[in-house]
């Protein structure tokens, strides 16, 4: 067998400088030439170390090998038995650290692994565009009820498995439109809505019902919705924004991640006034922090038109944990990076508007309980930088309202439902939890992965009435 | 559960209460059996609306409708405002925040200022119920622009009107009639206030000497209304509170009033051109 050209085929993608002037997406994707090209370059290994990789455990090699013959019929089928949500995923998991983390081409010296995220992302893209989306035969009804509590990645992705089994599925999501952090958290740039949109009626056409609006917790509670449903799944995500707690951080301008892509992604308001939901579009913009969403904000911040867009992060670039992928896109478009800075107070002006930011230098100390380097604070460093908007971007726990409206069940510090990983069961007989609102904030990938092995554990106990 | 139902966020009633205060009693089941005074929603008229917190003024648990009053301050509600009998609002989320604690305390005194008067009712009502004596106060800056008066009659012991032009009731504000009250020594065990965030404000200062607790329902900018984003935070006794969930009722002696007013305001500009453009594209039809 031939050595595989050692680098992935390039995928193209907006300049910079336009890019930063639009919403639109950044990589165009695949061509099929391109894509065939890239597929060569598998192995086909017999061990298959990238399908452990895969929390979904999608047949990789399977949907690899279909593409390089060129059958990409077959191709998207295989991809659909285990991921229903291929063009999510193939644009936001982070590949570097699962399937192609594996890939023994990128085992060779001086060679990549083969680009699977792209080739995912290729394969959904060619069948929406063929505008006939293959759905699997209905099963026979098996008579069972499930409500899932959240439209995200996790909650998709039970809704889908059982669908597929012949459950009847209703999803209860609190927003008016469904997707969780897909809709209101990733921006258009990286994810388009109308991406996200297929996907969800992907999973409608599995024969999964959706109700948006709806808050459970509040318009019905789990108790209740036990009462006509055999299972819940909880899939309520992280969604309490967390605040530094320093002085000044109330001040006009300061936003949370959450409100601030929320009102960008979900509500549109990078399209004011044509959408009623209005954004501050400030001119020197402080994102605080150092993961996804603070990069997310950070360029959501230069397409609103800010002059400067800075990342505000504690310790170094190596510590930062946001896609390396995704910090380059930042650096390409002009985010400027100001590394071992903390913030510790905010200053207004006589109507409440922040103006200044005021930081303090760190270094890096011994490695923390989370193997970083921890930042120590160097006395009397302290400088001012002029901001007139500020986006507090350090992270989020798991929604507190429904874990707070059942009574009985078992949470943990962070206010996370304590789940066995294995099953996704809850302490609460009947209740599934998975995804952020088990874990805390982690990934899309990981929450669908949960998914999946509730939605197993779930099909069990509608199976055999044992919990 | 009536989950797909579709007459669901109708308008089933409509009524002009005063100059710009609009009236809907809106078909929605799901929010009437669960509604408790205190609590509210959120609509969405339209696809490309905004989402508006509007208090709860009133439910029918037998013909599942809610009740809102609402102002045409801006676009959005002006905008809400031409939605007719029948027509139907594209999302009602609900209810949300916490309910208002209602509790056998003696004498009460409600005290509602211009449209702030709507989110009153259900609570003065469920506080008469409980078997308090209720004392209420409403104000509004000129008479046609009084809400409520005939229902408010119905569900309180006294209840004493001002207007800020003396047009009709007492002229003055309500905080000067709740000063007479407190200086004609009813033993005032409660006082919700409901109204402008300065209405709110200063009805606390008046209490204060005395110590009598102060109920304020905060009405600051909101997104999800779910806890989610943070938008509405206000300080209370010096800590941040989400007013959707852990609100919008709070001890008005701890809220630091002046800063929900500066972040009220923090659209101002935004919201100006939003309305010259919504006015100019209606000219244009």
């Amino acid at each position: 067998m031939p050595r595989p050209a050692p680098k992935k085929v390039i995928m193209r993608e907006q300049p910079p400088k336009e890019r930063i002037k639009n919403f639109n997406e950044v990589p165009y994707g695949y061509s099929p030439e391109e894509a065939i090209e890239e597929a060569k370059r598998c192995l086909g290994c017999k061990k298959r170390p990238c399908v452990e990789g895969c929390p979904v455990e999608i047949d990789i090699p399977g949907f690899i090998k279909a593409i390089a013959e060129g059958d990409f019929r077959k191709a998207i089928k295989i991809m659909k038995g285990n991921n229903a949500l291929p063009a999510i995923c193939g644009r936001v998991c982070p590949q570097e650290e699962q399937c192609e983390k594996c890939c023994i081409v990128g085992k060779i010296k001086n060679s990549e692994p083969v680009a699977i995220g792209r080739l995912e992302r290729f394969i959904a893209d060619w069948e929406a565009e063929q505008g006939k989306l293959e759905i699997p035969p209905r099963p026979t009804p098996t008579g069972k009820k499930v409500a899932v509590v959240g439209a995200g990645p996790a909650g998709l992705t039970v809704a889908g498995d059982l669908a597929k089994l012949g459950h009847e599925v209703v999803i209860f999501e609190a927003l008016h439109k469904p997707g969780g952090v897909l809709m209101y958290g990733i921006p258009e740039f990286r994810l388009p809505k109308k991406i996200v949109e297929r996907e969800v009626n992907y999973i409608r056409k599995l024969g999964a019902k959706l109700v948006t609006s709806f808050v459970v917790g509040r318009t019905e509670t789990v108790e209740e919705l036990l009462g006509e449903f055999d299972a819940v799944f909880v899939g309520t995500g992280a969604g309490l924004p967390w605040f530094m707690n320093i002085p000044g951080e109330n001040y006009n301008g300061i936003y949370s991640a959450n409100e601030y892509l929320t009102r960008s992604n979900l509500m549109r308001a990078y399209l004011f006034p044509k959408y009623d939901t209005p954004i501050i579009k400030g001119k020197r913009v402080a994102v605080i922090g150092g993961g996804n969403v603070t990069i997310d904000s950070a360029r959501t911040a230069l397409r609103l038109g800010a002059e400067h867009s800075m990342v505000i992060y504690r310790r170094s670039k190596k510590e930062m944990p946001a896609r390396n992928e995704e910090i380059a896109h930042a650096e390409d478009e002009g985010v400027e990076f100001h590394l071992l800075n903390l913030p510790v107070r905010y200053y207004a002006d006589e109507n409440g508007w922040v103006k200044e930011m005021e930081c303090i230098k760190m270094r890096l100390g011994e490695p923390d309980a989370s193997g970083r380097r921890r930042p120590i604070p160097i006395e009397g460093s302290n400088f001012k930088i002029p901001v007139d908007a500020v986006v507090v971007a350090i992270g989020q726990s798991p929604n507190p309202l429904i874990p707070q409206s059942i009574k009985g069940l078992e949470v943990g510090r962070h206010g996370n439902i304590i789940v066995d990983p294995a099953t996704g069961k809850s302490s609460y007989i009947r209740v599934w939890a998975g995804g952020d609102i088990a874990t805390g904030a982690a990934t899309v990938i990981l929450a669908m992965g949960a998914g999946r092995v509730a939605a197993r554990s779930i099909d069990e106990y509608l199976r055999t009435g044992k919990w | 559960m009536e989950i797909l139902k579709k007459e669901s966020n109708k308008i089933i009633r409509k009524e002009e209460l005063a100059p710009l205060n609009k009236l809907f009693e809106i078909k929605q089941p799901n929010i009437a059996r669960k509604a408790v005074p205190g609590q509210f929603i959120v609509i969405i008229h339209s696809e490309n609306g905004e989402r508006i917190p509007l208090t709860i003024a009133d439910t029918n648990k037998v013909k599942g409708t809610i009740t809102i009053i609402f102002q045409e301050v801006g676009k959005s509600t002006m905008q809400l405002g031409t939605f007719k009998e029948g027509d139907r609002l594209q999302d009602v989320v609900g209810p949300l925040g916490k309910p208002t604690e209602i509790e056998h305390y003696g004498t009460v005194v409600c005290i509602g200022g211009g449209v702030g008067i709507a989110p009153l009712y259900p609570i003065t009502k469920a506080l008469k119920e409980e078997g308090n004596k209720v004392i209420g106060i409403l104000g509004a800056r000129t008479k046609e622009l009084l809400i409520l008066e005939k229902e408010f009659e119905e569900i309180t012991d006294e209840l004493y009107i001002t207007t800020d032009d003396g047009s009709y009731g007492r002229k003055g504000f309500v905080s000067d009639e709740l000063s007479r009250l407190i200086g004609e020594d009813y033993k005032i065990a409660r006082v919700w206030a409901i109204g402008p965030a300065i209405m709110m404000k200063v009805v606390s200062e008046v209490t204060r000497p005395q110590n009598i607790k102060t109920i304020v329902s905060l009405n600051p900018i909101m997104v999800d209304g779910t806890g989610m984003c943070g938008c509405c935070r206000v300080e209370v006794g010096g800590e941040t509170k989400f007013a959707c969930v852990d609100g919008p009722e709070f001890d008005g002696h701890l809220v630091d009033f002046d800063l929900l007013m500066k972040r009220q305001a923090m659209y101002k500009r935004e919201e100006k051109l939003a309305l010259e453009s919504y006015i100019q594209s209606k000219r244009g039809k």
